[in-house]
């Protein structure tokens, strides 16, 4: 009789170990899911931020100096795409820097609005700097939530994560043109 | 772009977190977007054509009160519902952690999930009692938003995630719109709030106005709000007392009226406060605001260059403060029309553009909204069971 009961507790014990650690796995499937899709957001944002500042460095809204600056490191951007993640923070970073330097108060952008050849053009580079800004913490949150699950006991001996490499954090200089955020 | 909002408290009981929702449907509406709303509510017939019911809220004890929230079988299953048939772009979920339609919201969908956090968290509840649950549903959101400051830091401290700040608007259009109803002589001056809510400073304005009675003898002095009145101003004198109009508690649409009507918005406040939505409110109806020196209202308020402010609790400070706008027209007319101005910043069309950004950022990529049947017991179980009965 007393045999009997304890294997019932070892059953529902290693049922109840087995749905555990099946949620812990659809946790985990879940998080790099979210990853996945927020580091293609990322880029997206990011590619879309290149392109416009090509774009409207072809224009003939900013002075020739400026104009040749900002396509240099467009390309430059663009160019460290397919790079590793440092590589590539560091060249976004230049961009930024650029961009900051190009439009940095409300009064250069107010001026840059009244002389454009198109008004839309200035409005998307603002929401497409704010959203890289968006899309880049969003990411690094994911990876945090992500670290944290893995970094579990259970979830390391246990390989739960499989073959998923380690998440890591895109780190870059993300601020939005001062001229163009300020209200 | 479609979008679909949860609401987590009943829409026919009047609140900050609904009163959000409401502006945020219409404001998203009247860009374009097509927006559904589904909220607990307790009379489907008072529901506007865009919301759907979510359910009877019950009161059970949460959190140290009674707390009207929907939840069980039904209510997953109308959710779930409204998620496979919403074919939603992006899940707005609000109060993603009251154990209500939020929360059922996160587990029943996958996709892009933003969520809007506007209290801070109880540590002690969310926390412990629910740690592993908590953390499900918030791993499933791919944006984290705060309201304000405060509620930003307790998402950041007591679970370790990150959120954009998105401080609540003020529908400019409405309160520049309203029409001022003057059942009062001029001028006036208000004050809007608990009247036996110690830290929103009634009793430092009554001492106030006594001083200005003396300087100003036609004002009268304007009380917009719910609370006992005649306890408030029983050691009120009686002369005093002639010149104070109490309208008590009030619907929105007679808000802005009576904010329209008033020369003076006075917000004595001596703590407590984390934005003053008032103050903005009062700005838009074009009425001039004296406001105590808090952070938040020095903030709204430009460090005073959309309004006047004195030092916090000090009665002869507002007294004199009062009686040198009600003096000066010219001066007056500056400030309002500073004031609207800065309103505009804080108009809820420029905080709908924020959360499209927020919305743009979590979308690209994304199929959309689709159910999550992955190990949800009881949301299979109730899909069997959808009694169909959802709009």
């Amino acid at each position: 009789m007393g045999g009997w009961w304890w294997v019932a507790a070892f059953v529902v014990a290693t049922a109840l170990v087995g749905l555990y650690l099946s949620m812990t796995a659809g946790r985990l499937d879940r998080l790099h899911r979210r990853i996945d899709t927020s580091r293609h957001a990322l880029d997206t944002q990011l590619l879309r931020r290149s392109a416009l500042c090509l774009e409207i460095a072809s224009s003939s809204l900013f002075d020739p100096a400026t104009a040749v600056v900002l396509a240099d490191s467009a390309h430059a951007a663009r160019a460290a795409a397919e790079d590793d993640v440092v590589t590539r923070g560091l060249a976004e970073s230049d961009l930024t820097r650029v961009l900051v330097e190009a439009i940095p108060d409300a009064h250069d952008a107010d001026e840059l609005r009244r002389e454009s050849p198109d008004p839309t053009m200035l409005e998307d580079l603002r929401s497409t700097c704010v959203r890289v800004q968006l899309s880049r913490r969003f990411h690094n949150d994911a990876v945090r939530a992500c670290r944290q699950v893995r970094g579990q006991r259970l979830v390391r001996w246990l390989r739960l994560a499989g073959r998923t490499p380690w998440p890591t954090t895109v780190e870059m200089d993300d601020t939005p043109p001062p001229g163009l955020t300020a209200r | 772009m479609r979008i679909g909002i949860v609401c987590p408290y009943a829409w026919d009981v009047p609140g900050g977190v609904q009163a959000h929702v409401r502006d945020q449907a219409e404001t998203l509406i009247g860009m374009g977007h097509e927006v559904s709303v589904i909220t607990p509510v307790e009379d489907p017939s008072q529901l506007p054509p865009y919301a759907v019911d979510g359910g009877r809220p019950r009161a059970v004890p949460y959190n140290g009160s009674v707390a009207r929230l929907t939840f069980g079988v039904k209510a997953t299953a109308r959710v779930r519902r409204w998620i496979r048939e919403g074919d939603f772009d992006v899940l707005h979920v609000h109060e993603p952690l009251a154990p209500s339609l939020g929360v059922l919201a996160c587990w029943a969908a996958r996709g892009p999930i933003v969520a809007t956090v506007h209290s801070s968290i109880e540590r002690s509840r969310v926390l412990i009692t629910g740690y592993y649950l908590a953390q499900t549903a918030l791993e499933k959101i791919s944006a984290l938003v705060a309201v304000s400051e405060h509620a930003r830091r307790t998402i950041v401290d007591h679970l370790g995630a990150d959120a954009v700040l998105i401080p609540n608007g003020v529908r400019v259009d409405a309160y520049a719109a309203a029409l001022p109803a003057r059942d009062w002589p001029e001028p006036a001056i208000g004050f809007l709030g608990r009247m036996d809510e110690p830290r929103k400073g009634l009793p430092i304005l009554l001492e106030a106005f006594e001083g200005m009675l003396a300087s100003v003898p036609e004002v009268t002095l304007v009380l917009i709000g719910p609370g006992d009145v005649d306890e408030i101003l029983a050691d009120v004198p009686p002369h005093v007392r002639d010149s104070i109009v109490c309208l008590g508690q009030v619907d929105e649409a007679d808000k802005a009226r009576a904010l329209a009507s008033l020369d003076v918005y006075v917000a004595p406040n001596t703590g407590g406060e984390s934005f003053g939505i008032v103050l903005l409110e009062a700005m838009a109806a074009g009425t001039c605001v004296v406001a105590s020196d808090l952070d938040a209202f020095a903030r709204v308020l430009d460090d005073g260059r959309c309004g006047v402010m004195f030092s916090v609790a000090d009665s002869a400070a507002l007294q004199s403060a009062v009686v040198a706008v009600l003096e000066d027209d010219e001066r007056r007319a500056r400030l309002v029309e500073a004031g609207r101005r800065r309103a505009l910043a804080y108009d809820w069309r420029s905080v709908a553009g924020d959360l499209l950004d927020v919305y743009a950022s979590v979308t690209s990529g994304h199929s959309g909204v689709r159910e999550d049947l992955r190990g949800q017991i009881v949301g299979r179980l109730s899909r069997r069971r959808d009694p169909g009965d959802v709009n």
